[in-house]
């Protein structure tokens, strides 16, 4: 999954607390979204991730999978991430 | 597994920007489990999804309290049920055993009607269209016509010869009344001399006993004052018509145009500030008629009342099927109900309520329904937290026009139920299958399909 070096360069605290230092910009997110962008940083793939959803969170492998596409349509609409 | 699943979301944080208006908790949405008692899933799995279902209790309170508003301020009041707002039987046959008599619009309507019991005098037949069959029927049964057109007037005369009977008449008046848009279209103009000119004729023919004058304003109609003058102007062109030409002016039918607790789109305040109690209207329209009827006359007062009776009976449970993300990054859903069968939403912003306690933080969505059409959106500003597939949607108040104006577009029209006042659900309405739509189509010989 190719995500760029914005991701690289925010700062996340452990509460879900998203500082952007480029744009100033703040976001927050909750804690599934936090393991999302965590995994995403440490260059992790869309199995592990998917896997790491339904470990951590009891989500179902199908549900998961769709709202991992979602959070990242959610980063790129917010330009935190690049491209398809 | 430690943590409880919700689906991942992230928002932008606004700083120096507080809503003024919290118009929705930003977290969970408003939950309803049941529907007087009913559990929604327990609905779902006997009738299916999506589901219309008319409150019983609902109904019939609140046609008291419209009805109560009247009648206490008033000696001689009829509450004529608008078919056209929904006209299934069940619905019907309620709003009649609480009293109320017939308004049809058109022969349709007049024969569901007096299929349902009422007889002739207690159906106030209104409408631009009344096929002279219709009429006949109507005069020959007693019915009291409201006169839209001259063209109707000639028709009535000539029905009146060949049915050998007065027809009892009113004509319908338009009229400024200060609000906005003016229905010029409907009746005989008031301040141009038209409705005098359409009294004239009637009593020139000599054939029709014109007994009553209607007016119908509009529809939501949130200024009561405007009421207030309807009738005023009413009297008044009833007295000079009965000391210029003898006709007795037994009913004075003000139509009906009251809103609902709906959120009209356009209007910011929600239903519960922007819409004027029923008291108030009924307060005008009858202070109007004491201040200026003559003493000892009492005329009957008709009330045409439709979507503030019935709008807040109904409501629609539907299932959400998919969800997207849309390129200006709200979430969309795709519902199994739309437009085609949720008519009102063109105007409406409906009561969205959800079947099951949602965590996660509420975002800015739009429901779309399931048509292949660009124009099915049932709403296009909900605020839900990340709903899972299959959730149920509560929408609200959808009980006036949607079941009468729903389209058979695409898809089949779903079940209506009523939950009666002992609690028990009855299906009042079928959900249409294929038969419904292809039982009056008839293909010629020579294309029939080989089989």
């Amino acid at each position: 999954m190719k995500t760029g070096g914005k991701l690289m360069k925010l700062a996340i605290s452990d509460e879900g607390f998203i500082f952007d230092p480029e744009t100033g910009n703040s976001y927050t997110t909750n804690p599934t979204g936090l393991l999302i962008l965590r995994m995403l940083k440490e260059g992790k793939g869309e199995e592990e991730i998917v896997k790491a959803l339904t470990e951590e969170f009891g989500a179902e492998e199908e549900e998961a999978r769709r709202d991992l596409y979602d959070f990242l349509e959610q980063l790129r609409a917010y330009g935190l991430v690049e491209g398809v | 597994m430690a943590r409880r699943y919700e689906k991942p979301v992230i928002h932008r944080l606004h700083m120096g920007h507080t809503n003024k208006f919290g118009f929705a908790s930003p977290y969970g949405a408003k939950v309803r489990k049941s529907i007087d008692g009913v559990p929604i899933e327990e609905l779902v799995s006997r009738f299916g999804s999506p589901l219309f279902v008319f409150s019983e209790r609902r109904l019939r309170q609140k046609f008291r309290e419209v009805k109560n508003a009247f009648t206490l301020r008033y000696p001689h009041v009829e509450f004529s049920w608008s078919y056209k707002t929904n006209y299934l039987d069940a619905i019907v046959a309620i709003l009649h055993s609480e009293g109320a008599t017939a308004e049809v619009v058109s022969e349709f309507e007049y024969e569901k009607a007096r299929r349902m019991g009422i007889p002739g005098p207690k159906i106030i037949y209104n409408g631009p269209y009344k096929p002279i069959d219709s009429l006949r029927v109507a005069v020959s049964e007693g019915a009291r016509i409201n006169i839209d057109t001259f063209e109707e007037i000639a028709d009535l005369e000539r029905v009146a010869d060949e049915v050998g009977k007065r027809p009892k008449v009113a004509i319908r008046v338009n009229m400024d009344t200060g609000i906005y848009p003016r229905w010029s279209r409907f009746g005989f103009n008031y301040e141009s001399g038209q409705a005098w000119d359409a009294v004239k004729r009637i009593a020139l023919g000599g054939k029709l006993d014109l007994i009553g004058l209607h007016c119908h304003m509009g529809t939501f109609i949130l200024k009561p004052e405007a009421y207030e003058i309807e009738t005023r102007k009413l009297v008044e062109l009833a007295y000079r018509i009965e000391d210029e030409f003898g006709f007795k002016i037994e009913y004075i039918d003000v139509g009906g145009g009251f809103p609902s607790r709906n959120r009209l789109k356009g209007i910011y305040l929600p239903p519960e500030v922007a819409v004027p109690p029923i008291e108030e209207y009924a307060e005008r329209i009858t202070t109007a008629l004491l201040n200026n009827l003559r003493p000892g006359d009492y005329p009957l007062l008709i009330l045409e009342s439709g979507r503030a009776i019935v709008d807040e009976a109904g409501f629609l449970i539907t299932t959400v099927h998919a969800t997207k993300r849309l390129p200006d990054g709200r979430r969309g859903y795709v519902l199994d109900a739309g437009v085609n069968v949720l008519f009102t939403a063109f105007w409406y912003h409906f009561n969205v309520e959800v079947d099951r306690e949602v965590s996660g933080a509420a975002e800015p969505c739009v429901l779309y329904g399931p048509l292949c059409m660009n124009i099915d959106v049932v709403e296009d500003r909900a605020h839900l937290p990340p709903l899972p597939r299959g959730t149920r949607l509560i929408l609200s108040p959808v009980g006036a026009y949607n079941v009468t104006q729903w389209m058979q577009f695409i898809r089949y029209r779903p079940a209506v139920v009523l939950i009666g006042e002992n609690g028990e659900v009855d299906l009042i309405r079928e959900a249409e299958d294929i038969s419904d739509i292809v039982s009056r189509e008839r293909v010629p010989e020579r294309l029939k399909p080989k089989s």
